[in-house]
């Protein structure tokens, strides 16, 4: 009676030892929620044998503050955004990278983005994913046309049925474009017809909300139009509700890209690489491409080969080479300017 | 055992947490006073005595902005919750029989069981455009159209009042409960109708209840980021949104940290307004 228990625990203790074994080693990765699909993540767990850990975090000055106060090893990959990639590197917080190493010959020339991942001719991390902060809507409860030209998106026919995304550079650089600025050159002249821009947007808006709460705000008809939507947005949605879609109105939209590299002082850096040859690779492209959290397009044009049809669809395959030209990467203001921006974000919310 | 051996044995049990006050609190707090005397230069942290974040409060409209914002959703929900929770706590002490009233409490604080972004995110949809109540509303033919209830003010003091009238409920009825019934009934005997013992007797002897659960729901309320960045829409900016922003793109740690110690002071100064009535004992 006694020696089953004791078979039991044994049974117990071996299998929680060669578990324990199986997973030592561990790769920590500080990432955006799309990297958290576990149809992303499993793949290459179980190709390597290894745990990766992950943790969210919401914008590059938390990620930062947090690299900055962790010890060397703690923290093996980062993504971020791709505007910020230099701020990692200033900060001493990314690893150079082997250009020969990663497959950027596949990528969409345009994202490729070796003027963000590129520093003083080192390469410090590489483009995974892009997409556009441009115009979602309803197309049941909208007239589409209106939908093809900014001005008449925030216009007083829309009163109180809009959503802003929650996030200062692009919907600024919404802002810019309908006034004819390029996001590349936003200076602090430029200033005084954005917030113009921008309180005629919030005055016919509901809310400003960040992911979760546009899409709950579209998706319940809450409202029927959101400024800085995209693909991200509307791609989870489009199953049940294909009336949910978005568009690139004639002043353009403007265009995000998310960078990902290896944190300086990891005690891994064969893995670490690894795993953002992975995530850079057809395979990881298409995955990170439909996860569970946002769409977006990957930067390797090789994953259309591993995306279906219905995906490819979804993603616009087809028409990137159109959006691409239309659409100008977010603004990426220096500190002064940053100060301003975000100081005339909050100003208009406030109003 | 000498008095010196006893001083020396009530420190020792003191020690844990004292300890732990000066590790999670005192520290921290003087961390984060000094930060906010530091300033950011471009992206880099210069630590100082500088009033520079604190001058910025009274310069940048929207800071000043936020600080009223949290300051009237505060009062509302508090004052809200105030009188929907006594007549609850007095129902439950005084008109649900004794052996019911374990399970009163219990189904009061029932919604105290699910997570709290949930139940906000709950209340978005009851009340969104096509939601529960609009939806309510326009079937009994009392609006013709949907009236705009999520993303407001509005919503966020629902959501907040919806939470802490649970949590005073709890408070007052601790209260009343300790009031023996001989002071109502010596109140009538002297003549007084049932308004002027609830007025003169009963309101006062319970007030240390009320003003327990008033100063929770005040510090609990103007901290909170959730409830107004997921009910309020953005439409209007609380100060730990701002505090937030601040952190998030350009981790400004000493501005953030100006508005926490701005906050401190507001609950410090409704600590003062209701120190001679608080029983946090009591709790």
């Amino acid at each position: 009676m006694t020696r089953l228990p004791a078979l039991l625990l044994s049974t117990t203790a071996l299998s929680i030892g060669v578990a324990g074994a199986a997973s030592a080693q561990e790769l920590n990765a500080l990432v955006w929620c799309d990297h958290t699909d576990p149809a992303l993540i499993e793949p290459f767990e179980q190709e390597f044998g290894v745990t990766v850990n992950l943790r969210e975090y919401e914008g590059t000055g938390a990620a930062l503050a947090l690299l900055e106060q962790s010890r060397p090893g703690d923290w093996d990959v980062l993504v971020i955004d791709g505007i910020d990639v230099f701020r990692a590197v200033e900060a001493g917080i990314l690893a150079p990278l082997d250009p020969a190493e990663l497959p950027t010959d596949d990528f969409f020339p345009e994202v490729v983005m070796a003027e963000s991942n590129t520093l003083d001719g080192v390469t410090y991390a590489v483009t995974e994913k892009f997409g556009y902060n441009t115009i979602s809507y309803n197309s049941e409860a909208v007239d589409p046309a209106d939908m093809e030209s900014l001005a008449t998106v925030w216009s007083e026919k829309y009163d109180g049925r809009i959503s802003i995304y929650d996030y200062y550079l692009p919907v600024m650089g919404i802002a810019a474009m309908a006034e004819g600025i390029a996001t590349a050159e936003i200076g602090m002249d430029d200033l005084a017809p954005i917030g113009e821009v921008l309180s005629t947007m919030r005055s016919r808006a509901a809310s400003v909300a960040g992911v979760v709460a546009a899409q709950t705000a579209l998706a319940t008809g809450e409202v029927d139009i959101v400024v800085g939507g995209g693909e991200w947005l509307t791609a989870v949605l489009a199953g049940e509700q294909p009336e949910l879609t978005w568009t690139i109105p004639e002043e353009g939209a403007v265009r995000w890209a998310q960078s990902i590299g290896v944190v300086a002082g990891t005690e891994q850096p064969d893995l670490a690489l690894e795993f953002v040859k992975y995530i850079v690779s057809p395979e990881g492209q298409a995955r990170l491409a439909t996860s569970s959290c946002f769409w977006g397009m990957p930067a390797n044009a090789k994953a259309g080969d591993v995306l279906s049809d219905e995906e490819k669809e979804l993603l616009r395959w087809d028409s990137q080479a159109d959006y691409l030209a239309r659409t100008q990467l977010y603004p990426a203001p220096d500190t002064d300017l940053d100060i301003e921006m975000q100081d005339l974000w909050l100003d208009t919310l406030q109003q | 055992m000498t008095p010196r051996a006893e001083r020396i044995r009530g420190w020792g049990f003191a020690a844990p947490a004292l300890l732990w006050t000066v590790a999670f609190f005192v520290v921290p707090f003087l961390v984060m006073g000094a930060m906010s005397l530091a300033t950011l230069e471009g992206r880099t942290l210069v630590w100082g005595l500088s009033l520079a974040n604190y001058v910025e409060l009274t310069e940048k409209a929207y800071l000043a902005r936020a600080i009223m914002v949290s300051l009237e959703i505060t009062v509302t929900v508090t004052v809200v919750s105030v009188v929907l929770a006594y007549p609850l706590a007095w129902i439950i002490a005084f008109r649900v029989p004794a052996r019911w009233q374990r399970l009163a409490l219990l189904l009061a604080i029932l919604p105290f069981w699910t997570s709290y972004v949930v139940r906000s995110y709950a209340w978005l949809l009851v009340l969104a455009r096509e939601g529960m109540i609009n939806n309510t509303l326009i079937g009994l033919g009392l609006i013709s159209e949907p009236i705009t209830l999520a993303n407001t003010r509005f919503a966020t003091v629902t959501g907040f009042v919806h939470f802490f009238v649970m949590l005073l409920t709890l408070t007052i009825y601790a209260n009343l409960i300790q009031l023996s019934p001989n002071y109502r009934r010596a109140a009538m005997d002297l003549g007084a109708n049932a308004f002027q013992t609830f007025r003169h007797v009963i309101l006062p002897l319970t007030l240390p209840g009320i003003v327990t659960g008033a100063f929770l729901t005040f510090v609990l309320c103007i901290g909170d980021y959730v409830t107004p960045q997921i009910l309020g829409g953005n439409t209007e900016l609380t100060v730990p949104q701002v505090i937030m922003v601040q952190l998030g793109r350009r981790a400004d740690f000493p501005l953030a940290s100006a508005l926490a110690i701005v906050l401190m002071g507001i609950v410090t100064l409704a600590y003062i307004a209701s120190a001679r009535w608080l029983r946090l004992d009591r709790l």
